[in-house]
């Protein structure tokens, strides 16, 4: 397709659009899904065409809109009702509202709230507006023109320059600069290249992967084919959990749809330039959103790391310089190619450029997706857009970088979201999960959590992860029934300080950063386990269920 | 060296959804995995033949496709129960009830994570976030999302699936 | 056009090194004593036992010297305090991971894992034993698989897979749970790809693998055989 082609597909579509007087857009990503949005969206249809209203009103499923809390949501434009906690029941008076211009008051949810006002939408621009199962709604909005300005006005040099001057660091936790990553591979010699995009999300809490997959594939393919054209890459892999067959589906569809459309394959938009995507799917493995476990369950073999160096820039799939960037920071790219590096670079702050997506949960009135620009402060996302805690109770931590990253206590909330800052407290952005703990969460028993986790994930190959988190994982369970003794905590610090330094990779060498952090702002709840065998946040008397 | 791809372990029809897989992938070593989630999808768990099977056309030492069929927790080599009940053990289920879920699995149901019922009714799986972290906690009986989860809700359906099986 | 050759300081003595040699194998050359286990020489090194990491200025981590290839400059340092606890707290992590009792053990004074212990001056273990409960597989007709006495070092599985080719052996399971198994977890003496070379055995570094009719202290490993093969796979005229 060439620009042209493309733009007259774009303004087609829309066309077609506008003949509807409204539209009902209703979430179809998993949570809204399972709260029955499919079956929401199906009674609107119905009910729509009772009416005989099928010519003026447009029924649509698009993906996440964010206040997950809120769900099933349905939207109306151009009216910009939002309505929130949606059943079947509803839908006569949703139709009728449409009729009568007025709202029904009792679902309607403030557009101007807090929590939609201070997002700033880049990543997810889309989410919640076009169908993710339609190439020609994501056209209209504007999708692939990036790829086609790229492949018609610039050389893949240049490419890499304007992501470079981005800034744009890996949003998969890691935080490496990624026009460096792609810059690296451009350079390394070889003829074959491969690009993965790495959808393993495996922090339990995060969900941020996920929603960008069910709202946006397309997004997600354009940056892919952006980087393997920058790169010199020819066949691509998107690695996706197997726990998350919508994802999957959805990508396979937006896959089909882009190859029909001449976006895929060989001679993409009549260029020389070809590159052919597949689908992989995980299989239950934390460690997988490793990279170089990743590339080993690619090749079809256990998900152990290797060691690194050599990195898979320069030795990756099956020997061959692989570049492998995570979900959201390839959502990234399309804006930054159509806007200029300097676009993003002028949002957030200047280490850490542009925004990021954060799955909130936890003990906070507004759970679901955000999308901030980095630098904000927690206090707001907690507070402003998360609408604080249930029923009045207190902020005790916030929880980022899951079993690889630490709790942040509620005096340190001023703190910036941003990478040198997060880890200087002791935790790290990590991949965005953002849980929020109330008083009545016990850390040691948080810890403990992760732990449990992070041994039950490791891969086994080295000793320190493979004994210590165990072991890390057996003394906290001591703490918390109030087994341990004096020797304990200091055999825990010991052994964390032993696991972190000596460990293979990543999830080992993160995996006591929980229990450093919480023993470095609430050392006052260890030793009440260990001297007095209480809990005091009063919540872990019962011990194990496990 | 003549190396002649194997025939399926029986004629069970289900075969050619494996066979399918691995041709989809040009019977190449790396389809393993893929190979795996077929057999697992089209017969519920991994069996000897099924792996013997997979290992012989795809050319792998039978100790490597062991190796990688226990390594992802996905698989699983033992028959199903007839329901399956996956609770979600993600840090916002956790700290939102997802252990009072589990307690009451082992009290009433004499269940503890990966054990199927002996009478083969119920399978109990953990995972590790199923992604619906806003209805946590969250439970997943026989593809069914149940969310804002109280142990005497999930009691109720499973007990429902038990009568249902009986009667 | 270069020569390949690379100058390097480990523990502050000038050497030389062949261009793509590691840091281990520059060291054992030169008589520098760097602890290892999962390494082998012939076998492909994996860095998992993690007793080989040294101190490289300039690197933010601690290197794995049996995969780091050696740099121009590089400047390594094999012994310090903190190497030295860390190796400790490994071999402490080990006996405590699975049941190793030297005194009725078959590798008794031939084991490496009890070379090490005594040569790192390891004299207290910190952490409570697990005793879990694994199997002894004595199906094979001319050797046994004692699990309690496996490091899980992969040594076995890597001399299978490179040498013999018959890759009988391979991990299952995974973190703590995994295991070395042969074929589809069938007993040894059932498995349909072993040979019975024999070469497992002689690499395998503690008592998990060895020769049926040795008593306590009576399974010295053959390991000449490897380096041999090396050397006679060679086809450089």
């Amino acid at each position: 397709m060439t620009p042209d082609e493309l733009q007259r597909a774009a303004a087609a579509e829309r066309d077609a659009q506008r003949k509807f007087e409204h539209h009902l857009h209703v979430c179809t990503a998993a949570g809204c899904l399972s709260a029955g949005s499919g079956h929401l969206k199906q009674a609107l249809e119905q009910e729509i065409a009772e009416r005989g209203m099928h010519g003026v009103c447009r029924v649509k499923g698009v993906g996440c809109m964010g206040l997950c809390s809120a769900g099933p949501l349905v939207s109306a434009e151009p009216e910009g009702w939002l309505y929130g906690q949606a059943s079947p029941e509803d839908v006569p008076d949703i139709a009728r509202s449409l009729i009568e211009g007025r709202p029904v008051r009792r679902l309607l949810v403030p557009s101007d709230l807090p929590f939609f006002r201070r997002q700033l939408k880049v990543v997810l621009e889309n989410s919640g507006r076009v169908d993710p199962e339609r190439i020609e709604d994501y056209i209209a909005a504007g999708g692939y023109a990036a790829l086609t300005k790229a492949l018609s006005e610039m050389t893949p040099e240049e490419v890499i320059r304007e992501v470079t001057a981005s800034g744009l660091r890996g949003r998969g936790g890691a935080g490496y600069p990624t026009g460096l990553k792609w810059s690296t591979v451009a350079k390394a010699p070889g003829a074959e290249k491969f690009v993965v995009c790495n959808a393993d999300e495996g922090d339990p809490g995060a969900f941020m992967d996920r929603a960008v997959l069910e709202s946006d594939p397309h997004r997600v393919l354009e940056g892919m084919i952006l980087a393997a054209y920058a790169v010199g890459a020819r066949y691509g892999y998107i690695y996706v959990r197997a726990e998350y067959p919508l994802a999957v589906q959805r990508l396979r569809t937006a896959i089909r749809q882009a190859e029909r459309a001449g976006l895929l394959g060989d001679r993409i938009c009549g260029t020389r330039f070809g590159f052919a995507v597949e689908v992989r799917l995980g299989a239950g493995a934390f460690v997988c959103g490793e990279e170089t476990a990743l590339m080993a369950s690619i090749e079809g073999r256990r998900g152990a790391p290797r060691p690194r160096p050599p990195y898979p820039a320069q030795q990756g799939l099956w020997g061959h310089s692989t570049l492998i960037n995570n979900v959201e920071t390839l959502a990234n790219v399309p804006p930054i190619i159509e806007r200029g590096g300097a676009w993003l670079a002028g949002i957030g702050t200047p280490r850490s450029t542009g925004t990021k997506v954060f799955a909130l949960a936890g003990k906070i009135i507004n759970t679901g997706l955000i999308e901030v620009p980095m630098g904000i402060r927690l206090r707001e996302i907690i507070y402003d857009i998360g609408g604080g805690v249930p029923e009045g109770r207190r902020v005790k931590a916030v929880q980022t970088g899951g079993p690889s990253g630490g709790c942040i206590p509620e005096e340190h909330l001023d703190a910036p979201v941003d990478y040198e800052s997060l880890a200087e407290l002791g935790s790290m952005m990590g991949s965005g999960g953002l849980i929020v703990m109330d008083e009545g969460t016990c850390m040691v028993e948080v810890a403990r959590f992760f732990l449990e986790f992070s041994a039950g994930e490791s891969c086994g190959k080295c000793v320190p992860c493979r004994v210590g988190t165990t072991h890390l994982y057996e003394l906290l369970n001591r703490v918390v029934r109030g087994e341990a003794d004096a020797g304990t905590l200091s055999a825990l610090e010991e052994l964390a300080d032993v696991v972190r330094q000596t460990s293979l990779c990543g999830l080992g060498q993160s995996a006591p950063s929980p229990v450093l952090s919480t023993l470095r702002y609430f050392r006052p709840e260890y030793e009440a386990h260990v001297r007095e065998g209480r809990c005091l946040a009063g919540s872990c008397g019962s011990g194990d269920k496990r | 060296m003549i190396w002649a791809r194997p025939a399926p372990p029986s004629s069970d029809k289900r075969w050619k959804m494996v066979e399918a897989a691995m041709r989809r992938h040009g019977y190449r070593r790396d389809a393993l995995i893929e190979a795996l989630h077929s057999a697992q999808e089209a017969f519920g768990y991994l069996e000897e033949d099924g792996l013997r099977f997979v290992a012989q056309s795809l050319r792998l030492p039978l100790s490597l496709v062991y190796g990688v069929a226990t390594f992802y927790h996905f698989f699983t080599l033992k028959p199903p129960g007839r329901h399956t009940c996956v609770v979600c053990t993600g840090t916002a289920c956790h700290i939102n009830g997802a252990p009072a879920l589990l307690g009451m699995l082992e009290r009433e149901f004499n269940l503890r994570p990966g054990q199927t019922a002996p009478d083969g009714s119920l399978s109990l799986v953990t995972a590790r976030c199923v992604g619906s972290c806003s209805l946590a906690p969250v439970a997943v009986v026989d593809r069914d999302l149940m969310g804002k989860l109280t142990p005497e809700q999930l009691h109720r359906r499973l007990q429902g699936c038990r009568r249902h099986d009986a009667g | 056009m270069t020569t390949g050759i690379k100058t390097l300081r480990i523990d502050g003595r000038d050497l030389s090194a062949r261009a793509e040699q590691t840091i281990l194998e520059v060291a054992r050359e030169n008589g520098i004593f760097i602890p290892s286990l999962c390494y082998l020489e012939g076998l492909t090194p994996v860095g998992a036992c993690r007793l080989c990491l040294v101190e490289v200025k300039g690197a933010k981590r601690l290197l794995p010297a049996c995969v780091t290839v050696v740099e121009e400059g590089m400047e390594v340092t094999t012994r310090s305090e903190r190497l030295d606890r860390y190796r400790r707290t490994i071999l402490e992590l080990l006996f405590t991971e699975r049941n190793h009792i030297c005194s009725v053990c078959v590798s008794n004074g031939h084991c490496e894992l009890q070379g090490l212990a005594e040569r790192l001056n390891l004299l207290h273990v910190r952490f409570p034993y697990r005793y879990p409960r694994l199997p002894v597989d004595a199906s094979h007709p001319r050797f046994v698989a004692d699990h309690n006495r496996c490091i899980l070092c992969t040594r076995c599985v890597r001399v299978c897979e490179e040498i013999e080719g018959a890759h009988t052996w391979d991990l299952a399971g995974r973190g703590i749970e995994a295991r070395v198994i042969t074929d589809l977890n069938q007993p040894w003496g059932a498995s349909e790809s072993c040979t019975g070379c024999g070469k497992c055995v002689h690499v395998c570094p503690t008592g998990a693998l060895s020769e049926k009719g040795r008593s306590v202290a009576e399974m010295a490993k053959r390991r000449q055989f490897l380096p041999y093969l090396t050397l006679m796979r060679d086809k450089t005229p």
